[in-house]
C-alpha cells in the first residue's frame, strides 16, 4: 500500500498536501480505497462551506458501502474535484492523483499536526492485526 | 475458527480479500468486484459455493414428506432431473430459508440450503422427518463441494474443461440436472444468466477449478455474486425476507402452491393472511447508491429497502423494497438517504436477464 512522504495523514484515512498557495488538497488514501473497493459514487462538499477540523463533509459510496470522509484541518472549501462525480473509479485508480477538495486552512499551523508517512503507516499496520 | 471450503488456498492462490461470511472464510473479490461482475454478463465466471449445504433426502415416501414441508409443489417434479425452487415456512407463514430441490429417484431428493442456515435447516427438517416419516434418511453433504460457472460462454466453458460433460448435459433445459460420473450437474444458478451449478466431491474442486481457470473463466467473489442476483431479481434469504416476513409479501407468491387442495407447514397462515405489502424494485433517478434498512416514502404510506446496490450492468443503482400494496410500477417514490430524500422510481423486476436490462415502469 503506497504511502508517499511528502503528504500528511489521518487517523480516518484521508491525505492532505499543503499547495504553494497555502491551501490543503484533501483526498482519501490508497489503503481507505482497497479496503472499501470498486467505488461507484463520490459527493463533495459544496465550495464555499465552512467545515471544522474533523467535521464530516463528503461520501464515497463502494459496492461495498457508503463511507464519510473528514476535514482533516478546519477551513473553506475553495474547490472540488468534478471530475470524481462521472468517474469514482479514479479514487482506485490513482487514489493520491484523485483528489476530492480545496480547502483554505483557518489556522495554517493544523497541517502540521496531522500524521506523517511514518506514523500513518503504523496505524494502518496497527488496525489490520 | 472460520470455516473453509475445499477450495480456500485456490482463492488465495488467487489473491482474494478473504471475507468472515456467516462463519465461513469466503472471496469477497479477487481485485475488482466490478470487472467480475461485468465478466459474468459479458462471458463467464466461476463461484465457489461450497459453502451452500447440499441435503440428500432418502428413502421410500421423500415425496410424500417433501409435499408436506415445502411451500412449493414437489409434484411438479416429474422427470428425473428436475429441480424446484421452495421455501420452507414455520407454522405462522414466515420463511425458514429458501432452497433448491432436485428430484433424482422417487426415494432420492437433493435439497440445497443456504450456508448461513444451513444449521438451523437440517435440524428442522430432522424434527419434521422424525415426526412425518421417521424412516426417511437426511444426510448433510459436507463431502461435497459446489462450483457455479455463470455466464453466456459458461456451458461451453464447463464443456471445454470437463471432457464427456457435453454429451451428458447438452440437452439440459434450464432447472434440469444430470450426473455425469460422481459430478452432478444443474443448469441453476443465481445471476440471471446461463449456467451450470456442478456438485462433485470435495477432493475434485481445486482441479475443476484450475481446468477452468487454465482455459480463461475468471473467477468471481461473493460480492459481485450479490450484484448479479439483485439485477436478477432474485431474492436473498434473511435480507429480502426472513422468519418475520411471509413469502406473499416478499414476491415469492409464485413459489408458494395455496390453490392445491394439498396442506403443508404454514399453509394456514398463509391462507388467512392478508398481505398488506409486497415486493417491488426500484430504480435510483437522483444520484448515490441505494442500500437495505433505507426508508421509502411513497403515496400509500411509507416502505424498506431489503435489498440495494449499485448495477454494474445498468450503471445505476437499484434496489428491492418492501412497500405498500398499491404502489405500481412507474410509481415515484422518496428514499432517505443520509441526510437527503432521493427519487426512485418504482419498476418491475427482474432489472436484468441475459446481460441486458429487463426491467419495466
Amino acid at each position: 500500500m503506497s504511502m508517499p512522504g511528502h503528504l500528511k495523514y489521518t487517523k480516518t484515512h484521508e491525505w492532505a498536501s499543503r499547495e504553494d498557495d497555502g491551501t490543503i488538497t484533501v483526498g482519501i488514501t490508497d489503503h481507505a480505497q482497497s479496503l472499501l473497493g470498486d467505488m461507484v459514487f463520490v459527493e463533495n462538499p459544496a465550495v464555499g462551506r465552512k467545515l471544522a477540523s474533523h467535521e464530516e463533509c463528503a461520501v464515497v459510496e463502494s459496492v461495498k458501502a457508503a463511507s464519510d470522509v473528514y476535514a482533516p484541518v478546519a477551513g473553506e472549501v475553495v474547490a472540488v474535484n468534478a471530475e470524481l462525480e462521472a468517474s469514482p473509479e479514479r479514487l482506485n485508480q490513482d487514489a493520491y492523483g484523485a483528489w476530492m477538495f480545496r480547502l483554505k486552512p483557518s489556522d495554517p499551523a493544523e497541517f502540521d499536526g496531522l500524521l506523517d508517512a511514518a506514523q500513518y503507516q503504523e496505524l494502518v499496520d496497527s488496525e489490520s492485526h | 475458527m472460520l470455516k473453509q471450503t475445499p477450495l480456500n488456498q485456490a482463492h488465495r492462490d488467487l489473491g482474494a480479500r478473504m471475507v468472515d461470511f456467516g462463519g465461513w472464510d469466503m472471496p469477497l473479490h479477487y481485485g475488482s468486484q466490478i470487472e467480475e461482475h461485468h465478466a459474468v454478463r459479458r462471458a463467464a465466471g466461476m463461484f465457489d459455493v461450497s459453502h451452500m449445504l447440499i441435503i440428500d433426502l432418502k428413502g421410500e415416501g421423500a415425496r410424500g414428506f417433501l409435499r408436506q414441508v415445502m411451500a412449493n409443489n414437489v409434484d411438479k417434479l416429474q422427470a428425473a432431473g428436475k429441480a424446484l425452487y421452495s421455501c420452507m415456512l414455520n407454522a405462522g407463514g414466515g420463511v425458514l430459508d429458501d432452497l433448491i430441490i432436485y428430484y433424482l429417484r422417487e426415494d432420492w431428493f437433493r435439497l440445497v440450503v443456504n450456508a448461513a442456515t444451513s444449521d438451523k435447516d437440517l435440524s428442522w427438517l430432522a424434527a419434521q422427518r422424525d415426526r412425518l416419516a421417521p424412516s426417511l434418511e437426511l444426510a448433510a453433504r459436507r463431502d461435497l463441494a459446489m462450483v457455479a460457472v455463470q455466464g453466456p460462454d459458461a456451458r461451453e466453458k464447463v464443456w471445454s474443461a470437463v471432457p464427456g460433460s457435453r454429451e451428458a448435459t447438452g440437452g439440459l433445459k434450464p432447472f434440469q440436472a444430470a450426473a455425469f460420473g460422481d459430478y452432478f450437474i444443474a443448469r441453476t444458478g443465481y445471476t440471471g444468466e446461463d449456467g451450470f451449478e456442478i456438485m462433485l466431491p470435495a477432493s475434485s474442486a481445486p482441479g475443476l477449478w484450475a481446468a477452468l481457470h487454465r482455459i480463461g473463466v475468471p473467477p468471481i467473489g461473493l460480492g459481485a455474486r450479490d450484484t448479479l442476483r439483485l439485477e436478477a431479481g432474485m431474492n436473498l434469504y434473511g435480507q429480502d425476507m426472513d422468519e418475520a416476513t411471509n413469502p406473499l409479501e416478499s414476491g415469492l407468491a409464485w413459489t408458494v402452491d395455496l390453490d392445491s387442495p394439498r396442506d403443508f407447514l404454514g399453509k394456514a397462515a398463509l391462507s388467512a393472511s392478508k398481505p398488506t405489502r409486497q415486493l417491488v424494485g426500484l430504480v435510483l433517478l437522483d444520484k448515490g447508491v441505494l442500500r437495505s434498512h433505507q426508508e421509502v416514502a411513497t403515496a400509500l404510506g411509507q416502505g424498506e429497502i431489503t435489498s440495494g446496490g449499485f448495477a454494474p450492468t445498468l450503471g445505476l443503482s437499484v434496489a428491492l423494497a418492501r412497500v405498500p400494496i398499491g404502489v405500481s410500477p412507474g410509481d415515484r417514490v422518496a428514499v432517505h438517504v443520509r441526510d437527503k430524500s432521493l427519487s426512485a422510481k418504482v419498476v418491475k423486476y427482474p432489472f436484468v436477464r441475459n446481460g441486458a436490462a429487463t426491467y419495466q415502469g
